[in-house]
């Protein structure tokens, strides 16, 4: 195969993997009634009708609470597991970081079976409690793997120098770990919190019955008819998800721009 | 009794003292990652080993018609899970399914993940485009597919407009769309570990077989093909288990023949409330998938795994 076949070949796998999500942006401003095709002239008559839909509102409220807490207990929990593991000689550091990643390694509908049978046995059913258990315990791990590889590349020498002139090391942690690691909790926790956001798989066993986040309320209208208004919320979500961690993305750098000056 | 204390003369004070202090320095030392750890490990404890344990010890348990189920030992839903020939076919079919889905990402990722790792400029944007998706919701990718290939999609609207066909014609929910949805949501994963892997050969190597006489293609065949094999595997296991563990697009692109394992796990959970039944089914499901990744674990090591993560 030649490079000239390759790299065509590449443009077509790319073709594929974004020509559909292009297709429901492209169609989110679509001013026919019945969101389909053809286009017949841009408006945004769609997400007007998003913006009245008490529903999908509702869903988004719901979607935004459990994705900002699920990011501060998993990144929480998650940096406390990276500085033991990384700073510490914990006996048995193997076991100890499969059992933390386990959480990715058991099949998410495994995990969800698990979790609402065991709640529910000590009596706490289908909930938004339930709901953020279940999204910190399969986040966790994500934000362990970022802060990880983070925290290894932090000179050990620095924190040393801030004990050895009489810091205790929780002022230590607090003055100079974690300023250096804050670009890996901020990525942690923007991983959590799109992770949460975008998830269905676990979500529709815990959720409570009248409870819905934005990806399961996209499900329950997919059951009905494909409508525009579908459409426009993935365009939001897209925006959500995706823009989200570029403009955190661009806030560090010039946060890093600043104080390389 | 003032004289006791004459015992202890001052040097010897210190030194005891700071040899208590020294102990508490080291055993503080040691305890500290232990109190670091305590709340994540409580958490995955609680929240996923105990439930796990949970639901081997409640699939031994009976649904009973009225009131709770019934505690206690017995084997029927494991028996009825093992030997129901639909439950049989499904698990089948699920492996089948997970096992082309896994056979196209390669096919479509193998091209693409060579050309992002030997393109000169424009690497990181290819790179960056890349892990767009991870960031795409995956309902989202799913229901996308209803768009083209829908009654009024893109692709039956262009048939009809140009006269190819007279009337919309079904392409949607069927298996070939649950593989294509599959596909088109798992292909990242099988890229981005195959760019790990032939990212990390030194290109040194194919040079050096091709100035020994090889062609292009020979030494793409005997040098980087070989080195590269551990990040295709990790990107099959990826494809092949987080395909087999999805009910959603089965849900959403599929019809109502295609169910996979996950499905039946969520109809005895949601639907029948069979909790019973739903633990044996989830743990099969864990069972059949373990046995993989413990396969792949013991020939190639889960580092590769994570590096392709992370």
């Amino acid at each position: 195969m030649g490079w000239a076949a390759i790299r065509a070949y590449t443009v077509l796998v790319y073709l594929f993997m974004f020509l559909p999500v292009a297709v429901v942006v492209l169609l989110s401003f679509n001013q026919n009634q019945f969101g389909s095709f053809p286009m017949t002239g841009v408006s945004l008559r769609w997400f007007e009708a998003l913006w009245n839909n008490d529903a999908v509102m509702r869903a988004f409220r719901t979607s935004l609470i459990l994705g900002l807490l699920t990011a501060l207990i998993s990144t929480t929990l998650g940096v406390l597991a990276s500085l033991a593991l990384v700073r510490y000689n914990v006996p048995g550091k193997n076991l100890i970081t499969t059992i933390l990643i386990a959480p990715i390694l058991v099949p998410e509908v495994v995990l969800a079976v698990a979790l609402l049978l065991f709640l529910n046995w000590l009596g706490i059913g289908k909930s938004f409690a339930l709901l953020l258990a279940g999204h910190v315990i399969f986040t966790l791990p994500f934000v362990i793997l970022v802060v990880q590889a983070r925290l290894v590349s932090i000179r050990r020498d620095v924190e040393e120098a801030a004990l050895s002139l009489g810091a205790s090391p929780v002022q230590t942690f607090f003055s100079v770990t974690l300023p250096l690691l804050m670009p890996a909790v901020a990525a942690g926790a923007l991983f959590a919190f799109t992770i949460s956001f975008d998830d269905i798989t676990g979500t529709l066993f815990w959720k409570p019955g009248g409870v819905e986040t934005v990806p399961t309320q996209i499900f329950s209208m997919l059951r009905n008819s494909i409508s525009p208004e579908i459409n426009a919320l993935g365009t939001v979500m897209i925006v959500i998800t995706v823009g989200l961690p570029l403009l955190g993305a661009a806030i560090v750098r010039s946060i890093a721009m600043k104080r390389g000056m | 009794m003032r004289s006791g204390f004459a015992i202890f003369d001052h040097a010897q004070f210190r030194h005891y003292a700071k040899q208590i202090t020294d102990m508490s320095v080291e055993a503080r030392e040691r305890r500290q990652p232990w109190i670091l750890l305590s709340a994540p490990l409580g958490a995955v404890t609680l929240l996923l080993l105990v439930p796990l344990v949970f639901i081997v010890i409640y699939s031994f348990w009976l649904r009973s018609a009225v009131g709770p189920d019934i505690a206690g030992f017995h084997p029927d839903n494991w028996q009825r899970a093992l030997t129901d020939p639909f439950y049989r076919y499904i698990l089948f079919n699920t492996l089948k399914i997970a096992a082309i889905t896994t056979f196209f990402c390669a096919l479509l990722g193998y091209p693409a993940a060579y050309f992002i790792t030997r393109s000169s400029g424009n690497k990181l944007i290819l790179l960056l485009l890349l892990m767009l998706p991870f960031w795409i919701s995956y309902i989202i990718r799913t229901m996308s597919w209803i768009n083209i290939l829908g009654s009024s999609g893109a692709l039956n609207t262009l048939l009809l407009s140009t006269g190819v066909i007279s009337s919309p014609i079904q392409m949607l929910y069927n298996e070939a769309t649950v593989i294509l949805g599959l596909v088109h949501f798992l292909l990242p994963f099988m890229v981005l570990n195959i760019y790990v892997s032939l990212d990390g050969i030194d290109t040194n190597l194919e040079d050096a077989a091709t100035s020994l006489g090889a062609t292009r293609w020979q030494s793409f065949l005997q040098v980087t093909l070989p080195l590269s094999l551990p990040g295709l595997a990790a990107g099959g296991l990826l494809c092949f288990v987080l395909g087999a563990g999805t009910y959603i697009t089965p849900l959403i692109l599929g019809g109502p023949r295609d169910a996979m394992f996950a499905n039946l796990v969520f109809e005895a959970i949601i639907t029948q409330l069979n909790w019973p039944m739903g633990s044996a089914l989830s743990l099969l499901l864990l069972l059949v998938l373990g046995a993989l990744v413990a396969v792949y674990n013991r020939f190639l090591g889960m580092s590769q795994l994570t590096k392709g993560l992370g």
